[in-house]
């Protein structure tokens, strides 16, 4: 591991629950962001900003859990619904080695057929054919995978683990709040379940991230609630090795038309929709400030873990580059392929050489890296501005 | 020198030099240039930020100017080349208005008609004369901002006319403001360099001076992140600080983030959303007699356009409808925005949302 865990009785003190709330709610924005800043620049002094270069793979688009801030489950049975075949899948990861990827992030919908046993044997025969990091399966499938084969989550951690997992991403956390949760994903693992899988899998010396779904129906008490969440486990384990926020995107969501729907037509309609949509704008997509306010304290609260990643899928390169003077250090994957957001009508294209000239244009040097951090190729620094 | 210093003279209400501009652009501390930046914001224009209900028309993408910026421009016969005829640009414009009017009888839909376009090769001075009046008479309620200085200039050619009695016959038309376009960097160095063929950084400011002295109010523009140094930039604002010493006219300042894409500058790349925020935090701190500088959602994207409010932007221009030029470059924004919209990222930014006339006067909805 390259990247410092600060530890958190470190010279800056940390912040409790109550000052986060007083940040988040009362702080101006530059201000957060210069702390936010300085947080960064102490963790990472180098001025370098790294990034993955993988693909995202999603085996599947069936999903028994439905949740209503999702675009991109189908039903089992649906004209759309599909089941990625081993050809397939092996032809994307040749294709990802080809563009330089060192890893596949997979993940899936919760598919009622799939059991332990299909899974066990993907990550075997990827891993016979090709050295490529698996970086698969949130908490949600994990949790169905364990529950659908009888076994503790451990023991299929273990088993996933040994045919050739070797760390989980952070998706699924969506906001860990029970409150929240009953309302945008019911059918989805409660947030303590969440936060097991990642302690089991920290536990068998797995690596993870950790992220958040910010926009929705949320309130500010809620996020402080995941951040903490967060920074307690992470004190106990210190297997995360970043965090990730990202905003809801209301585009083909059932949460998305049902806010259109009240935002149109008022009172009856948001009766009907049994969402508690409290004001006429509330489920607006998040605008840029409100992401910067919520990545900056992010970096400022999660003390303890090493690595905040600016979310270019969600918010643009442009917003992505000032992300990296609001607290942010990586740049995240860049997605050679990417499916869930783009459901939902977010679409950036963006190639390799786009990534690594946004964060020159910012002025820092871009990096690649691999899930651990390790750097695998250095590029050269970048000036502010006119760095042409 | 320091940004201590700056801030003593920002905070104190003095104007700045352009060594101080150019440490501010080079100044690694965005935060306090922001903050500073703010306060001389809020000074001109308390808290509020403005938007507009406007319409977009490019008359003809035909253009005798070919700019290696531009990939809007085509030539005569050339695939995607068109032109309007008046006719079809009152249809336009009607077709919006009458598709509100049927919910709203008593509110047009858009105030502001925003017409810029190319410089046709064949169209005399009456044509444009002839758009403005009828447009004018079709929609009586609504302001006219047309043509840039680039397309006076060009009229004056055509016609015979002075700049003075060019401009003269436009307002009599029923013309009300001009947008800043075609400023891109006005010293020659860059400009000879991207824009060979257009009129001279002289010669544009000298359209402007006329204009603001017959009366018609103007903005000024500039093209940034192509070939040019921070020095260009200064440069730049220096210029038009200076003309609006004399003249007053310049409504506002609108830094217009260059777009790569289907151009004819090669190398260059899209600005950094940084670089973007720098640029307007400058501006407003150096362009001390301008009333307004504008985040131009169309060109810097929405989210990076609510950031520069908090950067010294007092006005994200409007919705916007029908908006080709950065669009033909590779525009990262969505086409349009409603009020609903602009009302939103101002509020989240903190700022207080207030819908404006041509002239910035405010506009009950």
């Amino acid at each position: 591991m390259k990247s410092p865990v600060p530890k958190s009785s470190a010279e800056s003190p940390r912040i409790s629950r109550r000052e986060g709330l007083q940040l988040l709610t009362g702080a101006d924005l530059l201000g957060l962001g210069m702390i936010a800043d300085r947080v960064r620049k102490k963790l990472h002094p180098e001025g370098s900003v790294s990034f993955i270069i993988d693909r995202n793979v999603n085996y599947t688009n069936v999903c028994i859990n439905q949740c209503r801030f999702c675009a991109f489950y189908r039903s089992k049975g649906d004209r759309e619904a599909y089941v990625l075949t081993k050809r397939r899948l092996f032809h994307k990861i040749r294709e990802t080695i080809e563009q330089g990827g060192t890893q596949i992030l997979m993940q899936g919908g919760l598919h009622p057929d799939l059991g332990l046993e299909y899974y066990l044997d993907l990550l075997r025969s990827i891993k016979k054919r090709f050295s490529i990091h698996i970086h698969a399966l949130s908490p949600p499938e994990v949790t169905y995978i364990a529950k659908k084969a009888g076994l503790s989550v451990k023991d299929a951690l273990h088993a996933l683990q040994q045919a050739g997992l070797d760390s989980i991403p952070g998706g699924g956390a969506e906001i860990l709040s029970d409150r929240v949760r009953e309302i945008v994903s019911p059918r989805k693992i409660s947030a303590e379940q969440w936060l097991k899988v990642m302690e089991e899998a920290h536990g068998i010396g797995m690596k993870t991230t950790a992220t958040m779904m910010f926009g929705s129906v949320e309130g500010p008490e809620d996020i402080i609630e995941h951040l903490d969440v967060i920074r307690r486990l992470q004190e106990r384990t210190g297997g995360f090795t970043a965090f990730i926020p990202w905003s809801f995107q209301p585009g083909n969501t059932e949460l998305g038309e049902k806010s259109a729907e009240v935002r149109k037509r008022g009172g009856a309609a948001r009766k009907a929709s049994g969402l508690p949509i409290v004001r006429s704008s509330a489920l607006l997509p998040a605008t840029g400030v409100e992401y910067l306010r919520i990545l900056s304290l992010s970096r400022i609260y999660l003390d303890n873990i090493p690595n905040i990643q600016a979310s270019w899928v969600t918010q643009g390169l442009k917003m992505a580059q000032v992300a990296l003077r609001f607290g942010a250090n990586d740049f995240g994957s860049t997605m050679l392929e990417e499916n869930v957001v783009a459901a939902a009508g977010v679409k950036f294209r963006v190639t390799v050489d786009d990534i690594m000239s946004a964060i020159e244009g910012a002025g820092f040097m871009p990096i690649q890296r691999d899930m651990y951090y390790n750097v695998i190729k250095k590029g050269s620094k970048g000036s502010r501005g006119q760095g042409r | 020198m320091s940004l201590k210093r700056i801030e003593k003279k920002v905070l104190a209400g003095k104007r700045l030099t352009q060594e101080e501009a150019l440490l501010l652009f080079e100044n690694d501390d965005i935060f306090t240039l922001g903050r500073l930046a703010n306060h001389a914001a809020v000074m001109k224009n308390g808290s509020n930020a403005y938007y507009i209900r406007n319409h977009h028309i490019n008359p003809t993408n035909l253009c005798i100017n070919r700019c290696t910026f531009c990939a809007f421009s085509r030539s005569k016969g050339e695939k995607g080349a068109y032109e309007l005829t008046i006719d079809e640009i009152i249809n336009k414009l009607k077709k919006w208005e009458g598709s509100k009017k049927r919910h709203m009888p008593s509110t047009p839909s858009f105030s502001e008609v925003h017409i810029v376009g190319g410089l046709h090769p064949g169209w005399g001075f009456d044509y444009y004369l002839d758009m403005i009046r009828r447009i004018k008479k079709a929609l009586p309620a609504v302001h006219i901002k047309a043509f840039t200085a680039v397309e006076i200039d060009h009229f004056s050619k055509i016609s015979g006319l002075s700049l003075r009695e060019t401009l003269i016959a436009l307002k009599e038309a029923g013309l009300e403001s001009m947008p800043g376009g075609g400023a891109e960097i006005l010293g020659s160095r860059v400009r000879n360099k991207i824009c060979p063929e257009k009129i001279s950084g002289r010669r544009w400011l000298k359209v402007m001076e006329i204009a603001h002295g017959v009366g018609i109010r103007t903005n000024a523009t500039m093209l940034y992140g192509h070939l040019e140094t921070y020095r260009d930039r200064i440069d730049h604002l220096t210029k038009l600080r200076e003309l609006q010493e004399r003249t007053g006219g310049f409504q506002a300042f609108i830094p217009l983030a260059f777009h790569p894409m289907n151009t004819k500058i090669k190398k260059a790349r899209y600005t950094s959303g940084i670089d973007d925020l720098t640029t307007i935090a400058v501006s407003r701190l150096f362009l001390d007699n301008f009333p307004h500088i504008k985040a131009y959602w169309v060109m810097l994207g929405e989210k990076v356009a609510q950031l520069a409010l908090l950067f010294g932007a007092d006005d994200l221009d409007g919705t916007i409808m029908e908006e080709k030029i950065t669009r033909s470059a590779g525009a990262l924004s969505g086409h349009a925005m409603t009020r609903e919209q602009l009302i939103n990222l101002i509020e989240k930014a903190g700022k207080v949302p207030v819908e404006r006339d041509i002239f910035y006067n405010p506009v009950s909805p």
